[in-house]
């Protein structure tokens, strides 16, 4: 019983003794569950060798992936857009998942809203929730772009954006010139970040497509930025600092960083920030186009090629010591701009860093999840570091990057023993923790529960988990961090090897054991 | 010249796939580089060109490889007769699955592969009987086909299914710039079945663009899973649709439909006696009360 007084959390509360006594009683009486010893029996078969290879041989299921569908990419792609309203034509309940995905990483409200497909619209086709939606979205919530994309159930029974859209406004339910990119986003296809791509090059191309009389390559004399899917908000004020640093007039496509840190002040902004139109039609002017995450955006080169007629430079994306310096080294080579002092000391303050931390770093091995280009940014930082990338894994990881990576790992002595798994997932991953144990594992919050399953087999078998990437629920702020440019190698720098010195103390701590080792001094 | 897309659609049965696969034949033999697309689970839209039971279908191969990003556009497209390119979207069995999205996931496919070169001058879809689902019409969306066929015939179902695709076409035609471009009548041999069909064609504001007689000669040719102009380019049927094609390349007149009421539609049977005036004293009458009467 809870005293009022004495309000206690559902932990430790739930440890009381007639908390205890209800719960054995529910699974004694009702749960019909195996006894403990056959449980445990099972337990200790899924992290034996045998049981990793029939996992691996797994052919129509997939446990824990570690992606998300297409259109919560679209979504978070427009929250980078001037009062854009993201609009997903689909069911409900999608939207609603879109929303609480977003909330518990950024810790913000997000507006995102739905035209609610329900029986009657997977029967006749969801023109009407179309018309309807449109007309109501813009008059309650006055956004200047509603940016479309849909879900599964519009996809499957094939409706047609381009069509519906025009449709509304030829009905006069609103304005013809009001602007409303759109982008088809089938959840069953690709993931995520073929979604934020998608819907990326959906708002160009409705801005620019039939607009590129008068347009001149370097006309503007800036150069655009494509983020991708990116949470770290610290990453697109990095790139802006570095380009003020450099007094390169660019363009960020796609900025939501004002959206997802809005100040506690009393006032509610449901827009904040972001890329405006003329921004975005001002686009082909420009020098040329980075795309900073190059793997997850293929549709949005083609257009930037083919369309804007930019030379796309070929970078990796700018993470870690060498490939900044390459990103850094374009930009300057493009804009005639030199590198300032500045930043040529922040890098010499980086490898300073590197150095301090070579000894606890150099040989430690690392198994990492992710995105194509975080894993692969990563493990190339890895190896800067002189630590040993063993496992990368990347559920939405094609052929293509399957082979970049491998060539990147196998430049290096530290990458030679890396092992690549493209399509796999974290009940995979879950597998490689127990027989080819890493120091540590990398990735999204859903690695504690792998954590927790390592430690239940034994101390010596966890495998601590590193929380850098999307979604991270369980930890707070981790997503204003950086991980681009001198200052994100800085910041996961400090993590990594707090991480490891961190774990040295919770391993040095016996008293009269271990604490030969538990030194004030590391 | 710039490459035209073309759609063709008409009631099930109505002998779409082979009406295509003859004029695909013709236009080749004329020298046109042409691409079929099947879009249509059966997947019999490329056997007369391919001498082929069925093409291996992309969906199919989808299936079979995991996904339909790991197959690659030599998997799925085969050149048959006169260097007419074929895919067939593909499908699955009836009664279970989506057709449409195989139709939507296959058009995106060919899209993405570059499958539509420069050196294109047709491409064909072949759509299944009517336009069922959003998928169907995938063919039809912004930058697909802008020029759509239906073949009908005489009977009456088969105006009717060309009455109702008219419709479809509307829905697309108001926002883009898809257009109906003729009837083309595959003749059942009813009564008067031309003066019929170009009327249809007038009141749905369209033309009939050729008549086809029948000919055994067509089904002689498809036992040998042949077209008429690949197995007896010298009979006289393999002319007809050398003229049908010659009349497709040369259309100019692309328009937005104007569908018909049923009424409009029975009174236009009637007129031409395809169906009898009703008699509304019977109607609800049991055999017994009839007699009776």
């Amino acid at each position: 019983m809870q005293k009022v007084d004495d309000i206690k959390p559902c932990f430790p509360l739930f440890r009381n003794e007639e908390y205890k006594e209800s719960l054995s009683n529910k699974q004694t009486q009702f749960e019909e569950c195996h006894p403990a010893d056959k449980i445990q029996e099972t337990f200790l078969w899924t992290t034996t060798a045998e049981y990793r290879d029939l996992n691996f041989k797994r052919e129509a299921l997939t446990v824990n992936p570690a992606k998300a569908c297409q259109p919560l990419g679209a979504v978070l792609c427009a929250l980078g857009f001037e009062k854009t309203l993201p609009y997903v034509h689909g069911s409900q309940g999608c939207v609603a998942y879109f929303r609480t995905y977003f909330n518990r990483h950024f810790k913000e409200p997000i507006a995102c809203v739905s035209d609610s497909m329900t029986e009657d619209a997977a029967v006749f086709g969801g023109q009407k929730n179309m018309i309807d939606g449109l007309e109501n979205a813009i008059a309650l919530y006055k956004p200047e772009m509603v940016a479309v994309s849909t879900t599964c159930m519009a996809e499957v029974i094939g409706d047609d954006l381009n069509a519906f859209i025009l449709n509304t406004k030829k009905a006069g339910n609103i304005p013809n010139d009001f602007p409303t990119p759109f982008a088809h986003t089938p959840s069953f296809v690709g993931s995520h970040i073929t979604g934020w791509d998608n819907m990326f090059e959906g708002v160009m191309r409705y801005f620019t497509i039939n607009a590129m009389e008068g347009k001149e390559v370097g006309k503007n004399g800036k150069i655009n930025i494509v983020p991708g899917f990116e949470t770290y908000l610290g990453n697109f004020r990095v790139i802006h600092r570095m380009l003020d640093e450099m007094k390169v007039p660019h363009t960020l496509l796609s900025d939501p960083t004002e959206v997802l840190d809005t100040p506690a002040d009393g006032q509610f902004r449901m827009y904040a920030g972001g890329t405006t139109q003329d921004e975005v039609k001002d686009a082909p002017n420009a020098i040329t186009t980075f795309l900073l995450q190059p793997l997850q955006l293929e549709k949005t080169k083609k257009l930037v090629d083919t369309t804007w007629n930019h030379v796309v430079p070929k970078l990796n994306i700018p993470m870690g010591l060498e490939w900044t310096d390459e990103w850094l080294m374009k930009v300057s080579e493009v804009t005639g701009k030199p590198i300032p002092d500045s930043l040529a000391k922040e890098r010499g303050r980086l490898v300073d860093m590197i150095t301090d931390s070579h000894t606890w770093l150099h040989g430690k091995k690392f198994a990492l999840y992710g995105d194509p280009d975080f894993v692969m940014g990563m493990a190339k930082f890895l190896t800067e570091l002189g630590a040993e990338p063993t496992h990368i894994l990347c559920n939405n990881g094609s052929k293509k990057w399957n082979k970049a990576m491998r060539a990147v790992m196998d430049e290096t002595p530290y990458g030679k023993e890396a092992k690549l798994y493209p399509g796999a997932d974290l009940w995979h991953f879950r597998s490689l923790m127990f027989t080819e144990k890493p120091d540590f594992m990398i990735g999204n919050s859903y690695g504690k529960f792998i954590q927790r399953d390592t430690l239940h087999k034994g101390k010596e078998f966890e495998v601590p988990l590193i929380r850098i990437g999307f979604p991270i629920f369980d930890r707070h702020h981790l997503h204003r961090g950086t991980t681009l440019g001198y200052e994100g190698a800085m910041q996961m720098l400090t993590t990594l090897v707090n991480a490891v010195l961190e774990r040295l103390d919770d391993e040095t701590r016996g008293m009269g054991t271990t604490d030969y080792n538990y030194d004030l001094v590391r | 010249m710039a490459l035209r897309q073309c759609a063709i659609y008409g009631k099930g049965g109505i002998g779409k796939s082979t009406t295509t696969q003859n004029l695909v034949a013709a236009l080749a033999e004329s020298g046109k580089k042409v691409m079929i697309v099947g879009c249509d689970p059966k997947a019999d839209s490329t056997r007369l060109i391919l001498h082929s039971k069925a093409q291996n279908s992309v969906m199919e191969l989808a299936a079979e490889a995991g996904s339909v990003e790991d197959l690659e556009l030599e998997d799925v497209l085969s050149v048959g007769y006169g260097g007419i390119k074929c895919v067939e979207s593909g499908g699955p069995e009836p009664g279970v699955g989506c057709a449409g999205r195989g139709v939507i996931t296959a058009i995106n496919f060919l899209e993405e592969e570059g499958a539509y070169d420069d050196e294109l001058d047709f491409v064909f879809y072949d759509v299944l009987g009517d336009v069922v689902c959003g998928g169907f019409a995938m063919p039809i969306r912004e930058n697909k086909a802008q020029e759509i066929y239906i073949v009908c015939s005489g009977e009456m179902m088969a105006m009717y299914a060309a009455n109702n695709i008219a419709k479809g076409i509307v829905k697309y035609a108001n926002s883009g710039s898809v257009r109906l471009a003729g009837l083309i009548c595959n003749s059942r041999q009813t009564d008067r079945e031309d003066e019929l069909i170009i009327a249809l064609a007038g009141m749905l504001g369209t033309q009939m663009i050729h008549f086809i007689p029948r000919d055994n000669a067509v089904q002689h040719a498809e036992i040998r899973r042949m077209t008429v102009i690949e197995y007896d380019p010298t009979h006289k049927q393999a002319d007809e649709y050398r003229q049908l094609a010659s009349k497709i390349v040369n259309n100019k007149k692309f328009v937005i439909p104007t569908p018909i009421t049923m009424d409009q539609l029975e009174a236009l049977l009637m007129e031409f006696g395809i169906m009898d005036v009703e008699d509304e004293s019977i109607i609800g009458k049991k055999a017994a009360e009839l007699a009776a009467a």
